[in-house]
């Protein structure tokens, strides 16, 4: 199985190659990717260079272009896969139907995978983008359960690819406007979510309380850790019950799910954590590396590696097992 | 459209509810399931296209199963951000387009010239709580301890859907099952000239627990010129105690944000 790896910076592809990353993904320093954050991502010139180191050591790269362009503006994502094909990316990451269209008519050579921010959830769907943009690859949403995730690939040629650590999102990607409602930048208009921008620490009452927006996202003791008030991971009240009531300050770990996943079909691996640091990706690359060797050689998965990196020590394995619904 | 669970209790009027609107001589489209996952749903997402009315494809499910040039409409859950996309799906059949929510006016404008030029219509989110996201997790199943499938129809009590406050009791969001709405019911009394400029031809509805039928006729009254747009809000507020309306998408600000906060 192929390990899909996340760079927001050149440091960081250079880590997940050097750590035995089959794939880097990566994306432009502007609007067009879905991690744009202040100091992270490749202008042009890096990402001629980390193409060239990735390829000398017999590893792809990715190129994530995959928020939803911005009416008016279209030309800058035009550019971002224009330049892609002639920076000699392995594949472009895209959401957009607008953009999709743009890539197959434009650039019918360059290989086009479909974003989890399309949140294409059937074969059906799946099928159709195969059929009418070429579509190769598609990166599942992560809503399905291992056994919903082999009865696709039973239904077609596109290879899947899943994410396996890092963040979790609860809603289905490029489905969700939370972040925009609270802040007025979104993950598809702005490539952000719960954006640091917008985010408030305050002491207050003895108690440190994150807010986004103005909305109060969580409240710890002073002493303790104040989880980052990313809003859907946020403690509030419904009904009669206070409470993580969306999801738990969890992140994904799937990593003792390798075999089912592979059995199920799936061709690659995905590692969130683009805005991680290089030290981080190389760690996590190796685990799972790891894993995916032992796996190959038969052997049994390493265990527990990974739960100290994880996102305030507590994993989940999410929507892959059904009862995470 | 959001949880295909809930078909059962309403399916079998659907027919009688077309006859009568259609009677009334109103236009009916059906909408499609927001995120098609389970078998199921995917044959009655197939099913949806030999009703024989329009429909509101809310998920490209639902295009994979029209006959292609088969005019459609598209729900404010497809992610129709741009002229190309909207250009591409005018080209496939798409005869109106419902915009996200969460667009500002300037992308509207953008579109809806594009729209003009491809023979399609655009409307935009009118009135009601805002659709904001669509999970695999029904979280009202989760807030009762029960798993999604055996749910046992923990949101019927909630038609409107439950309100989510923060901690300190501010209102928020509003959860649906497996869908999460906003707490302020989106209002475009105060936009609807901008959007008239902007080229927008409908303004969507959504209905609420109340008198729907009032607040439908008072937005025609505004449409027509026989109210005003805060006259309209004034007898929306009348109607209703407690009242939260928001239209900050529509103006680049955030979605919660409401122009006339100050209005009583």
């Amino acid at each position: 199985m192929e390990i899909v790896c996340p760079a927001g910076t050149p440091a960081s592809l250079r880590a997940a190659v050097r750590a035995g990353a089959h794939t880097v993904y990566c994306g432009f320093a502007d609007e067009t990717n879905a991690r744009n954050f202040p100091g992270l991502n490749f202008d042009r010139a890096e990402m001629r260079e980390g193409i060239a180191f990735a390829h000398g050591h017999g590893a792809k790269v990715l190129i994530a272009i995959n928020t939803f362009p911005r009416a008016g503006a279209e030309g800058i994502w035009h550019s971002a896969v224009s330049d892609a094909a002639d920076l000699g990316a392995d594949a472009v990451i895209l959401a957009d139907l607008g953009l999709l269209d743009y890539a197959a008519q434009n650039h019918p050579a360059l290989r086009r995978h479909l974003s989890v921010q399309a949140a294409a959830a059937n074969a059906d769907m799946i099928n159709y983008y195969a059929e009418t943009f070429g579509v190769r690859r598609v990166v599942l949403p992560r809503v399905l359960s291992v056994p919903e995730i082999a009865a696709i690939n039973a239904e077609t040629e596109v290879e899947t690819e899943v994410f396996v650590f890092g963040g979790l999102c609860v809603m289905a990607e490029g489905r969700c406007s939370l972040s925009s409602y609270a802040t007025g930048k979104s993950p598809n208009m702005n490539g952000v979510c719960s954006p640091p921008s917008h985010v408030d620490y305050r002491k207050e009452d003895g108690e440190l309380k994150a807010r986004l927006g103005g909305y109060l996202i969580h409240s710890a003791a002073e002493d303790e850790p104040a989880p980052y008030p990313t809003l859907c991971k946020g403690c509030f009240t419904a009904g009669d019950q206070s409470g993580y009531l969306f999801e738990d300050p969890v992140s994904l770990n799937a990593e003792q799910l390798i075999p089912q996943l592979h059995k199920a079909g799936v061709t690659a691996l995905k590692i969130e954590g683009r805005q991680r640091s290089a030290s981080y990706v190389a760690q996590v690359v190796k685990n799972f590396r790891a894993a995916v060797d032992a796996l190959t050689s038969g052997q049994p998965m390493p265990a527990g590696m990974l739960a100290r990196l994880s996102e305030g020590q507590a994993s989940t394995t999410g929507a892959y097992k059904k009862t995470w619904r | 459209m959001v949880c295909s669970k809930r078909l059962p209790f309403f399916q079998d009027r659907i027919p009688d509810a077309i006859g009568v609107l259609q009677a009334a001589g109103k236009t009916v489209a059906l909408s499609s399931l927001a995120l098609v996952t389970l078998k199921r749903e995917r044959k009655m997402t197939a099913e949806l296209a030999e009703m024989g009315v329009e429909i509101e494809i809310n998920d490209l499910t639902a295009l994979a199963h029209l006959p292609p040039k088969a005019p459609f409409s598209v729900g404010p859950l497809v992610n129709v951000y741009n002229e190309s996309t909207l250009r591409w799906l005018g080209a496939r059949g798409a005869v109106r387009i419902c915009l996200p929510p969460e667009l500002p006016l300037d992308s509207i404008a953008t579109l809806a010239s594009a729209a003009r030029d491809n023979g399609v219509e655009v409307e935009v989110w009118g009135y009601g709580r805002v659709p904001l996201a669509i999970s695999g997790r029904c979280y009202h199943a989760r807030l009762h301890a029960r798993p999604k499938d055996n749910c046992q129809f923990a949101c019927e009590d909630d038609p409107d859907g439950l309100s989510v406050l923060t901690r300190e009791g501010q209102p928020f969001l509003a959860m649906n099952g497996v869908q999460t709405l906003s707490d302020s019911y989106a209002c475009m009394a105060l936009q609807v000239d901008a959007l008239a400029q902007a080229g927008v031809s409908s303004l969507r509805l959504s209905p609420q627990t109340g008198d729907f039928t009032k607040i439908c006729g008072s937005f025609r009254d505004l449409l027509d010129g026989r109210l005003s747009g805060p006259e309209l809000v004034n007898r929306l507020h009348a109607d209703t105690d407690g009242l939260r309306l928001s239209d900050g998408f529509v103006r680049g600000a955030r979605g919660a944000d409401w122009s006339a906060a100050a209005t009583p």
